[in-house]
C-alpha cells in the first residue's frame, strides 16, 4: 500500500511518456488526477493509522526486501509519527502545485512528468527506512529540482539551478561519507535505519561518533539549509517557477530536517547530546541571521527565501535544545521535538502557499520587486486576503499553524538552552516586521507602477491550489490535537533517545 | 454549561470570520449580524458570570486549552461584550456609509472573542493566543481606511511594539514549564522553582506594560488613533490595553510572592499614571487628550495590582471602561458631525448638541474623579491600598489624580465654550447635520454605568463586591481619604475652569513643556531611533555581508575549483603526458638495444651464452 502511495506518480509519469502527442490539457488532467488519487490514498492511510512510537521500532505500513544484500542494504520503508504528517503535507503540496500549473503551456509533458517524478521520489524519502534508500532519494531530488529550476525558471535560471544543484550535491557527498561510517561502525553491518537506531554504534566513541556525525550535520544543513550554508537558496527560490519553489522550500529543505530527527538525532544519541550546543548555536544564528537579512529585502520572493531560513533555524533550535544536556525534563525535550517536526509541516503549508502566491504577483506585474506594487488590495482583494492570511501565518499568529509549532518549540528549548531560545524570540518579532512590511508596500497604499494595468484577482485555478493549504494551516492552528497526536509518541521516542 | 463558554468565545469568532471571508457580499447583512451577535454575547456573558462554566478542549501534549470564569472573570465576560455591543451599534451609524462594513464589523467581532478568550484563560496558552490575536485585529483595525499608507504606518507599529512586549509572555510559558508548571496553569506562576519564577513574573509584566501601554511602550497608543472612531472606543476601553491591567490583576497572587514584583509594578503603573496624565493635559487634540488618559487611568489599574487592591482595581477596570468609551463615542459621534477633532474647532461642540454634550459631561466628571462618580470610588479604593504600602504611592498617586480632574475640566470646559464667532459655523458641509438615533442610542446606558458603578462603595454591596472577587482581606478608604480625593478633584475641576474661563487657552504651561508633552515625550522617536533604525540598518548590513562575503566566499570556493582544474589540465597534464611520453621513448631505446644482440648468427648466440656462463661462474665464485 505505501508503495503504491509512493511509486503511483511515477507510474504515471511513465504513462505520460509513453503515449505519443498528448494534449495538454490531458496531460495536466492526467497529473492533476493522479496527485489527487495519492493524496486520497495517504488520507487513507492516516485514517487506518494505529499510532506507535515508531524511530526504533512500532511502525506502520511496513515492507522490508532485500535489495542489495551485499552490503546490508533493504528495500525498507514505513511511516511512524516523524514521517506520516510529512508524506501527507508533501502529497497536499504536489497536488496544488498540480492544479496551480494548469495554466502552464511550456513543455507542459516534460515539467508534469519532472513534478510527478519529484513526488515519487520525496514521498520515497520520507518513507525510507534505509540509508542508502534515503541517500538515493535524497541526491534524486536534486536531479529533478535542477531539471526543474534550469527548464522553466526566470532571471538566470541555468546558473541558480547549477548553483544548487553543486551546493547540495556536494552537501550529499558529505552525507553519504557519514552514512558509510555508521554501516561500518555497525555490528553487523547495516544501513537499516531502525536496526541501528535500536542499537545505537559509536556511543562512546568521542572522535569517530564526533566526525560521522560532522559529515551527516553537513550534509543536512547544506540541504536545510542552515548559515552559513544557505547562499544557494535565494538564487534558486528567486529563478525557480512557482510550483518548483513551492517544492523546493515545502518538501525539499524538510529532507535536511527530517534527516535530523529521524537519523541523527536516534542512531547518533549520546553524540548528538555532546554537540547539542553547537545545533542549538547554530539554530539561533540562523534564526536571527535570516530574519535580519530578509527585513532588508526588496524582492518579495527573494525575502519569503530568507524567512525559509529563518524558520528552519526553529526547527535546528528546537532539536539542539532537546538533545541539551541541563535540566529539562523528557516533556520539555519531547515538546521541543512535537514543535519542531509540526514546524516542517507548517512552514511547507505556509511557505508553500506564499511561494505560489508570489508566483501569481509575477504573473500580474512582471517583477518581484516590492517597490513597483502598492495598492492591489483594491484591485485584487481576494489574493490581498490570501497572502495576509498565509504571511500572518509565517510570522507565527495563533490561530495557524505555525504559532502552534513555534509556541512549543519556544516553551520546550528555554529550560535547557535559556540564552539562546530567548534569543530567539527576536525572529517572530523581526518576522512580523518585515512581513507586515511587506504587506503595506504590496497591497496596501496608493496603487504603484506594477498595478496600473488593473490586475485580475486569483484565478479559480490559482484559488483552488493555495487556498486549501492556508485553510489546513488555519485547521492545524484551531485544533492542533488531530497532528500532534500522531507526532507525539515518535517526538517522545526521539527526545527518550538523546535524554538518557 | 461549558456550552455556554464556548459559545461566548466561539460566536463572535465565527461570525466575525465569516464575515470576513464573504467580504463585500455580506456589507448588507455585516450591521444587523453583528448587533445580534454582539447583544447575544452579551446575553451569554452574564449567564457565564452566573453559572461559572469552564470547558477544557486538548491543546498540545500535555497542555490543553482550558477557559474558565472565577469572580474576576465574571465581572469581565459582563463587561467587555457590553462595551462591545454599545461600539457595535454605534458603529451602524458611523460606519453606515463605510464600502467595506463587512471588513470592519467581522473585525470588530474577532476582536472582542479574542478578548474574551483572553480574560477567561487559565493558562499561558489559551491566555497568549487570544493575546496575540488581539493584537493582530487590532492592527488590521487601525489600519482600516488602508489606502492611507499613514495609517498603515500606525498599525504596523502598534502592532510590533505590542508584539516586542508579548515576547514576555512567550518567556513565561517557557519558564513556567521549566519551573514545574506542566500544564502552564496561570496559578502556578507564583509557585515555580528558582530563578523561573523571577523569569515567569517578569516576562508577563513586560507583556502587561506594553499592551496597556503603560511607559515606556505609551507611544503606540498615540498612533492608535489613526483607526475609525468606534475601533477607538473599543480599544481604549474594555479590550486591548485594558487587558494588560486584567492580567496583572489576575496575577496578583505571583506579584505578592515575588518580592520586588509588586513594589515595581505599583511603581510603574502610579509613573505612566502622573506622567501621562500630564501628557494628557498637554494635547490639543480630543482623541489624544483622551488616549493619554487611557494610559494613566490604566496605570491606576496596574497600581492596584501592584499594591494589592484587587477589589479598587476591578471597578477602575469597569467604570473607566463605561466612562471612556462614552468620551471616546461622544467624540466620534462631534467628528462625524463636525468634522472636528481638535479642541480649538470643538468649542461650543456641547452647546450645539446639548444631549451629547451631557452624557460628555458625565464621562469627563467620571474620569477626572468628581464625586461621587466611579472612578472616585475605584482611586480612593486603590489609594488606599497604597498608603497602606507606602505614603510615597499615596501622595503621587494624590497627584495623578489631580491632574486627571485638570484634563478632564480641560475637555469639559472647552467644549461647553462659548464657540468664537469666526468659528462659529465653519461649514463642514455637515454644520446642520443630524445625528441618526443609532449614534446616541448606546450612549446613556454607558453614562448609566459610569455613575452606577459608584454604588460599589455603599458597604453591603462592597461586602459581595469582595467576596466576588476573593478579595474579602482588603479594606475600604477613611472618610478622610474620599474627602481629600473629592476637595482635590472639585478643586482642580474648579481652578481649571477659572482659568480657561479667564485665558481662553490651555493653562500657562512652558511652551517647551508644552511641545514635549504634545508630543508624548517623544517616545516614539526614541523607540525608532534606538531600536527600529539600528535593527533595519543592522539588516541592511548583514544583507551586504551576505551577498558580497558569503555568498562569494561560496563562489570563491567554486572558482579555486575551477583553477585547480584548469592548472591540472595545463600544468599536471603535461607533465604527466610529458613523463608517459618520456617513459615510452626509454622503452624503446631499450627495445632497440635489446635487439641489437639478436643479431640470427648461430655462432654469435654461441659466444653471447659462453661469455653470459663466464660471468655468471664469476658472479658464483666470487659470491662464494
Amino acid at each position: 500500500m505505501l508503495s503504491v502511495v509512493v511509486f503511483l506518480p511515477l507510474a504515471a509519469a511513465a504513462v505520460l511518456l509513453a503515449l505519443p502527442r498528448l494534449p495538454d490539457r490531458v496531460v495536466t488532467g492526467t497529473w492533476v488526477a493522479a496527485a489527487a488519487v495519492d493524496l486520497a490514498l495517504v488520507i487513507a492511510l492516516w485514517i487506518s493509522y494505529p499510532g506507535g512510537s515508531g524511530v526504533t521500532g512500532d511502525i506502520a505500513y511496513e515492507t522490508d526486501l532485500r535489495w542489495i544484500p551485499t552490503v546490508g542494504s533493504g528495500y525498507h520503508i514505513g511511516v511512524d509519527g516523524l514521517s506520516l504528517p510529512l508524506v501527507a503535507m508533501t502529497a497536499l503540496l504536489f497536488l496544488a502545485c498540480a492544479v496551480y500549473s494548469l495554466r502552464e503551456r511550456h513543455r507542459v509533458r516534460a515539467y508534469a512528468v519532472l513534478f510527478l517524478f519529484l513526488q515519487t521520489v520525496s514521498l520515497g524519502l520520507f518513507v525510507s527506512l534505509d540509508l542508502i534508500l534515503f541517500f538515493v532519494f535524497f541526491d534524486l531530488s536534486i536531479v529533478g529540482m535542477y531539471f526543474v529550476i534550469a527548464g522553466w525558471g526566470h532571471g538566470s535560471p541555468v546558473r541558480s539551478a547549477l548553483q544548487f544543484f553543486l551546493y547540495t550535491f556536494i552537501g550529499s557527498l558529505a552525507l553519504l561519507l557519514g552514512f558509510i561510517g555508521l554501516y561500518l561502525a555497525a555490528d553487523p553491518h547495516t544501513f537499516d535505519m531502525v536496526k541501528l537506531a535500536q542499537s545505537p554504534p559509536l556511543e562512546g566513541d568521542a572522535l569517530a561518533g564526533g566526525l560521522v556525525l560532522a559529515a551527516i550535520a553537513v550534509g543536512l544543513a547544506v540541504k536545510t539549509p542552515t548559515v552559513p550554508f544557505h547562499t544557494w537558496l535565494p538564487p534558486a527560490h528567486t529563478d525557480a517557477p512557482a510550483p518548483g519553489s513551492a517544492i523546493l522550500a515545502g518538501v525539499l529543505l524538510k529532507m535536511g530536517t527530517y534527516g535530523f530527527v529521524r537519523i541523527a538525532m536516534p542512531i547518533l544519541p549520546g553524540v548528538w547530546r555532546d554537540y547539542a550546543a553547537v545545533f542549538v548555536v547554530v539554530g539561533v544564528v540562523s534564526v536571527l541571521y535570516g530574519a535580519l537579512v530578509a527585513l532588508a529585502q526588496t524582492d518579495f520572493k527573494r525575502m519569503i527565501a530568507y524567512t525559509s531560513v529563518n524558520h528552519m533555524g526553529y526547527i535546528v533550535l528546537g532539536l539542539g535544545a532537546a538533545g541539551m544536556a541541563a535540566g529539562a525534563d523528557i516533556q520539555a525535550r519531547t515538546l521541543a521535538v512535537t514543535g519542531a517536526v509540526t514546524q516542517m509541516v507548517a512552514h511547507g503549508l505556509l511557505t508553500g502557499s506564499l511561494f505560489l502566491l508570489a508566483g501569481v504577483l509575477y504573473a500580474r506585474g512582471n517583477t518581484y520587486d516590492m517597490a513597483s506594487y502598492g495598492g492591489l488590495a483594491k484591485v485584487t482583494p481576494r489574493f490581498a486576503l490570501v497572502t495576509a492570511v498565509a504571511a500572518f501565518g509565517s510570522l507565527g499568529l495563533p490561530g495557524l499553524a505555525g504559532f502552534i509549532a513555534e509556541f512549543q518549540i519556544f516553551t520546550g528549548s528555554l529550560a535547557s538552552a535559556p540564552v539562546p531560545t530567548a534569543l530567539a524570540f527576536l525572529g517572530i518579532l523581526i518576522t512580523a516586521a518585515l512581513l507586515l512590511r511587506a504587506l503595506q508596500r504590496v497591497f496596501l497604499g496608493q496603487p504603484g507602477r506594477a498595478v496600473q494595468a488593473a490586475p485580475f484577482d486569483l484565478s479559480a485555478t490559482e484559488t483552488l491550489s493555495i487556498a486549501p493549504l492556508v485553510l489546513l494551516a488555519i485547521a492545524i492552528g484551531v485544533a492542533p490535537w488531530y497532528l500532534l497526536d500522531v507526532i507525539e509518541p515518535a517526538a517522545r521516542t526521539v527526545a527518550a533517545l538523546v535524554a538518557q | 454549561m461549558a456550552i455556554l463558554l464556548a459559545m461566548l468565545v466561539g460566536l463572535p469568532a465565527a461570525v466575525g470570520g465569516a464575515l470576513l471571508a464573504a467580504g463585500h457580499r455580506a456589507d448588507r447583512l455585516a450591521a444587523p449580524l453583528a448587533v445580534t451577535t454582539a447583544a447575544t454575547a452579551t446575553a451569554l456573558g452574564a449567564g457565564a458570570a452566573a453559572m461559572r462554566p469552564h470547558f477544557s478542549v486538548p491543546m498540545l501534549p500535555g497542555i490543553p486549552a482550558e477557559l474558565a470564569v472565577d469572580g474576576l472573570s465574571a465581572v469581565m465576560v459582563v463587561v467587555v461584550p457590553a462595551i462591545v455591543l454599545a461600539v457595535v451599534l454605534f458603529s451602524v451609524g458611523d460606519m453606515g456609509e463605510d464600502p467595506s462594513r463587512a471588513r470592519f464589523h467581522g473585525l470588530l467581532l474577532v476582536f472582542a472573542s479574542a478578548m474574551l478568550v483572553t480574560v477567561t484563560a487559565t493558562g499561558i496558552l489559551p491566555l497568549l493566543a487570544g493575546w496575540e490575536v488581539m493584537g493582530a485585529a487590532s492592527y488590521a483595525l487601525i489600519g482600516f481606511w488602508w489606502t492611507d499608507r499613514d495609517r498603515v504606518r500606525s498599525a504596523t507599529l502598534a502592532f510590533v511594539t505590542t508584539r516586542t512586549a508579548d515576547l514576555g509572555l512567550y518567556l513565561a510559558a517557557g519558564a513556567a514549564l521549566a519551573g514545574g508548571a506542566a500544564a502552564l496553569e496561570l496559578t502556578a506562576l507564583g509557585h515555580l522553582s528558582g530563578g523561573w519564577r523571577d523569569a515567569a513574573v517578569a516576562g508577563a509584566i513586560v507583556a502587561a506594560l506594553g499592551k496597556s501601554a503603560q511607559l515606556p511602550f505609551s507611544f503606540w497608543l498615540s498612533r492608535a488613533m489613526a483607526g475609525p472612531s468606534p475601533v477607538s472606543a473599543l480599544l481604549h476601553s474594555a479590550t486591548m490595553v485594558a487587558a494588560g491591567g486584567y492580567l496583572l490583576l489576575r496575577l496578583h497572587p505571583a506579584l505578592k510572592v515575588v518580592a520586588w514584583a509588586g513594589p515595581t509594578v505599583a511603581w510603574l503603573g502610579l509613573l505612566t499614571a502622573v506622567v501621562l496624565a500630564a501628557v494628557a493635559l498637554a494635547q490639543e487634540d480630543l482623541k489624544q487628550l483622551l488616549a493619554a488618559s487611557t494610559c494613566s487611568q490604566i496605570g491606576f489599574i496596574v497600581l492596584a495590582a501592584g499594591a494589592g487592591g484587587i477589589s479598587g482595581g476591578t471597578v477602575q477596570f469597569a467604570a473607566h471602561a463605561a466612562a471612556k468609551s462614552l468620551l471616546f463615542l461622544v467624540a466620534g459621534a462631534w467628528l462625524a458631525a463636525l468634522g472636528a477633532q481638535r479642541l480649538p474647532d470643538l468649542r461650543g461642540a456641547a452647546r450645539r448638541y446639548p444631549l451629547l454634550g451631557w452624557l460628555f459631561t458625565i464621562g469627563a466628571l467620571t474620569i477626572g474623579g468628581a464625586p461621587p462618580l466611579s472612578i472616585w470610588v475605584a482611586k480612593d479604593e486603590i489609594l488606599t491600598m497604597a498608603l497602606s504600602k507606602s505614603p510615597a504611592l499615596y501622595a503621587v498617586g494624590l497627584a495623578a489624580a489631580a491632574l486627571s480632574a485638570a484634563y478632564a475640566a480641560k475637555a469639559l470646559f472647552t467644549v461647553w465654550m462659548r464657540p468664537a464667532t469666526e468659528t462659529s459655523d465653519r461649514g463642514h458641509g455637515s454644520a446642520s447635520a443630524r445625528l441618526s438615533p443609532t449614534f446616541v442610542l448606546p450612549l446613556p446606558f454607558l453614562a448609566a454605568a459610569a455613575v452606577g458603578l459608584a454604588a460599589v462603595a455603599i458597604p453591603a454591596i462592597t461586602t459581595w463586591w469582595r467576596h466576588l472577587l476573593h478579595a474579602t482581606n482588603e479594606h475600604s478608604p477613611h472618610v478622610w481619604e474620599m474627602a481629600v480625593s473629592a476637595a482635590l478633584s472639585v478643586g482642580v475641576f474648579s481652578a481649571v475652569g477659572w482659568l480657561l474661563r479667564r485665558h481662553r487657552s490651555a493653562a500657562a504651561v512652558p511652551r517647551t513643556a508644552a511641545a514635549w508633552g504634545a508630543d508624548w515625550l517623544a517616545l516614539e522617536r526614541i523607540a525608532v531611533g534606538a531600536a527600529a533604525a539600528p535593527t533595519m540598518a543592522l539588516a541592511r548590513g548583514l544583507a551586504a555581508f551576505d551577498d558580497r562575503v558569503v555568498a562569494r566566499t561560496v563562489h570563491a570556493a567554486a572558482t579555486a575549483a575551477d583553477a585547480a582544474s584548469r592548472l591540472t589540465d595545463t600544468r599536471l597534464e603535461t607533465f604527466l603526458a610529458g613523463t608517459v611520453r618520456a617513459v615510452v621513448r626509454g622503452a624503446r631505446v631499450l627495445g632497440r638495444w635489446a635487439r641489437l644482440p639478436q643479431t640470427g648468427l648461430l655462432h654469435q648466440y654461441y659466444a653471447q651464452a659462453v661469455v653470459a656462463l663466464i660471468v655468471l661462474a664469476a658472479v658464483l665464485v666470487l659470491l662464494r
